[in-house]
């Protein structure tokens, strides 16, 4: 019978392994003292092995997460090359077709008093997805693709700014919070005056002060995203803090930072990484909540948040919904794309999975 | 430890005291337009007068020290726009129970079904196919990959045409309308717990002790059970006490949704508004237990792994 399990299939093959090796060699040798060989005690030690390299080979096996890494950089690529392209469309004109008028009893074009023909100008509204517009136009005359793809560089770039910013603020605050004991008051205080002081407001009065746009925005969010990860850093960090390596550290004399550096942050690799891979999609989701709310960026800057908003508004009309799901499915893409590389890429971190 | 506590809850009266210093002045820099329903047509005079009424005319040290002065007597003051005349810890009052009840039960269903969700692919990830793996993170990619504003609509909308009684809008005296914005409510969270627990119990599960307890031949149940999953909660654990205590601030986009009187959007609203009263009291009330919430995380932490000290102990740093 088959073994099902895969733990005795695993054991079955060991066995079998086991089995050609002693096969090979013969009885005398395995049952001999071995010379006394001076340069054996040199032997091992340096192994070649690098953290890093091994982690992007450990990454790079994983074919799932490769599919979606080249996803996310070939959107970005593309966003960037879609505006040089031939025959594409400006996102912020409004287009609409010329008529001239017929009239009715000559059949001739009608003309004005200056023997001009008369032109009735017809918007574009709300065109389906057709050859002309590829995803449709909206509801004043705008071209959904070419929309879409400056949003979605538009938003790219609020989340890589704002991740940025979250990652080091957010590591470098967590990590002194949580192991610095004098500076747990001082963090906490901090960290509680932060988080309360509501993000509404912040960017009500940032934008009654500032000029609403990109960069007014980046900074409204980057003052309070980075407060999650510096707490979520920080448990983290509280955990293992006192944990007998680092006792031990401590008792060799370990400068602070170094334990910090050397001890505590290489731990916390996979579970950083997996937060970093969030923190984007997380801005851009923050982004579609401000739009939510009213406050997000003026409408000459398309981004994601203010597509879906748009195409929030219009959902009740079945005909309308194409204008919500293009830009639903491009953030939804986005999303999975980073949970996934930031998955694979959390699970690659574990040096107990380099060997094999 | 107790020390540890009273030290921290003593702090956290500075903490609040800065907070609603920070947000006073933050709400004095509003345009003063904004406090006035047809500011074009109004004359100097009658400016004057209507600031003069929302106490804005003080210098702000002065009002800081009325707020106050109310804030202890128990007048907190009554909302000018929202609710016009209404003492806002009415207002609060009477949404409060209502956010409350619908938060508790939805996260309650959440840890429910998103914890053993997560031991399910956690442990899943050790046998062959891994399909309790792949299936789950297909659930929790769809729920983190579509925003939440999206699936909530979609939810109220092809959820209201299943049979069973199902409505577009929330009825308090009809438990059938609850389930809807329940679900949705809990839909996020399970997706959180599920996701963050995997996480946590796959690095649990590489250790080396846990291999000797492999190899020793402990049972997979017990391993997971006594070992992987106990270690894996405590990062969890610190922020259920603040979701549970948050969950009265209620949902924005779902509390708007099924038009349920609640907390959710209050707060957003006030601050458009400019009703200044009624923002000093949310912001009060929300930062005293937020703060309270880490505190009691903090500690919860500590009792489920009692190598976490917090307090100071011999051989510190």
């Amino acid at each position: 019978m088959a073994l099902f399990r895969f733990k005795d299939r695993k054991t079955e093959e060991l066995a079998a392994h086991l089995n050609d090796h002693a096969k090979a060699v013969d009885e005398k040798e395995l049952f001999s003292f071995a010379p006394y060989d001076p340069n054996a005690g040199e032997r091992g030690g340096y192994s070649g092995y690098s953290y890093w390299r091994s982690t992007i080979r450990a990454f790079r096996k994983n074919a799932v997460a490769m599919f979606f890494l080249f996803i996310i950089v070939a959107t970005l690529l593309f966003t960037f090359v879609e505006p040089l392209l031939p025959y594409e469309k400006e996102p912020n004109t409004i287009y609409y077709s010329e008529q001239v008028q017929i009239d009715l009893f000559t059949r001739q074009p009608k003309l004005d008093e200056n023997g001009n023909p008369v032109v009735k100008v017809d918007l574009s509204r709300d065109i389906k997805p057709g050859k002309e517009y590829w995803f449709g136009t909206n509801a004043i005359g705008q071209d959904l693709w070419s929309q879409i793809w400056e949003g979605t560089r538009n938003s790219l770039f609020i989340g890589f700014a704002v991740a940025c910013v979250d990652a080091i603020l957010g590591i470098l605050v967590g990590v002194l919070w949580g192991y610095v004991r004098k500076l747990d008051f001082f963090f906490t205080e901090l960290y509680n005056v932060f988080d309360n002081v509501p993000q509404t407001l912040i960017v009500v009065i940032i934008s009654y002060i500032l000029r609403p746009g990109m960069g007014t925005m980046i900074f409204a969010m980057c003052l309070t995203s980075w407060l999650a990860t510096a707490r979520f850093v920080r448990n983290q960090v509280v955990i293992i803090r006192d944990r007998d390596y680092n006792l031990a550290s401590r008792c060799l004399g370990t400068p602070p930072w170094r334990i910090m550096v050397k001890n505590l942050l290489p731990y916390l690799v996979s579970i950083i990484t997996m937060r970093m891979a969030l923190a984007i999609p997380a801005a851009i989701s923050n982004e579609v909540f401000i739009t939510y709310i009213g406050l997000g960026v003026p409408l000459e800057t398309p981004t994601l948040g203010t597509l879906v908003e748009a195409g929030r508004k219009v959902m009740s009309s079945a005909s309308l919904r194409y204008q919500l799901f293009f830009p639903v499915v491009v953030l939804a893409v986005i999303t999975i794309s980073f949970y996934v590389i930031g998955n694979a890429f959390a699970d690659a971190a574990d040096p107990k999975n380099h060997v094999n | 430890m107790a020390k540890y506590i009273g030290k921290r809850l003593l702090r956290s009266l500075l903490t609040l005291l800065i907070i609603i210093t920070i947000v006073f002045s933050l709400l004095r820099l509003m345009p003063i337009e904004g406090y006035f329903e047809n500011f074009e047509k109004l004359s100097a005079a009658q400016i004057n007068v209507g600031l003069r009424q929302l106490g804005l005319k003080d210098p702000l040290p002065v009002q800081m020290l009325n707020f106050w002065k109310g804030v202890f007597k128990g007048d907190w003051g009554v909302s000018h726009k929202y609710a016009v005349g209404r003492p806002v810890l009415d207002i609060i009052a009477d949404k409060v129970p209502v956010s409350l009840r619908m938060g508790l039960i939805s996260l309650g269903f959440a840890l429910l079904l998103g914890l053993p969700l997560g031991i399910l692919m956690a442990r899943s990830t050790r046998t062959r196919f891994k399909i309790g793996d792949k299936l789950g993170t297909v659930f929790v990619v769809i729920i983190e990959g579509i925003p939440a504003a999206i699936y909530h609509l979609l939810i109220q909308f092809y959820g209201s045409k299943l049979p069973g009684g199902f409505e577009m809008f929330f009825h308090a005296d009809k438990p059938v309308t609850w389930i809807l914005p329940i679900f949705s409510l809990a839909l996020g969270n399970i997706a959180y717990y599920a996701m963050w627990l995997r996480r946590y119990m796959v690095d649990e599960n590489n250790k080396d002790y846990v291999r000797l307890a492999r190899a020793k031949g402990v049972s997979g149940g017990k391993i997971f059970s006594a070992h992987v999953f106990r270690n894996a909660i405590v990062p969890l654990a610190q922020f259920i006490p603040t979701s549970i205590i948050l969950t009265l601030m209620g949902s924005l986009y779902v509390e708007s949704l099924y038009s349920i009187p609640g907390m959710g959007g209050l707060l957003v609203q006030a601050i458009q508004r400019q009703d200044n009263t009624l923002v000093q009291a949310l912001v009060l009330i929300y930062a005293a237990i937020s703060i309270l919430g880490l505190l009691v995380g903090d500690l919860f932490m500590a009792l489920l792994d009692p190598r976490i000290a917090l307090g100071k102990k011999e051989g510190d740093r």
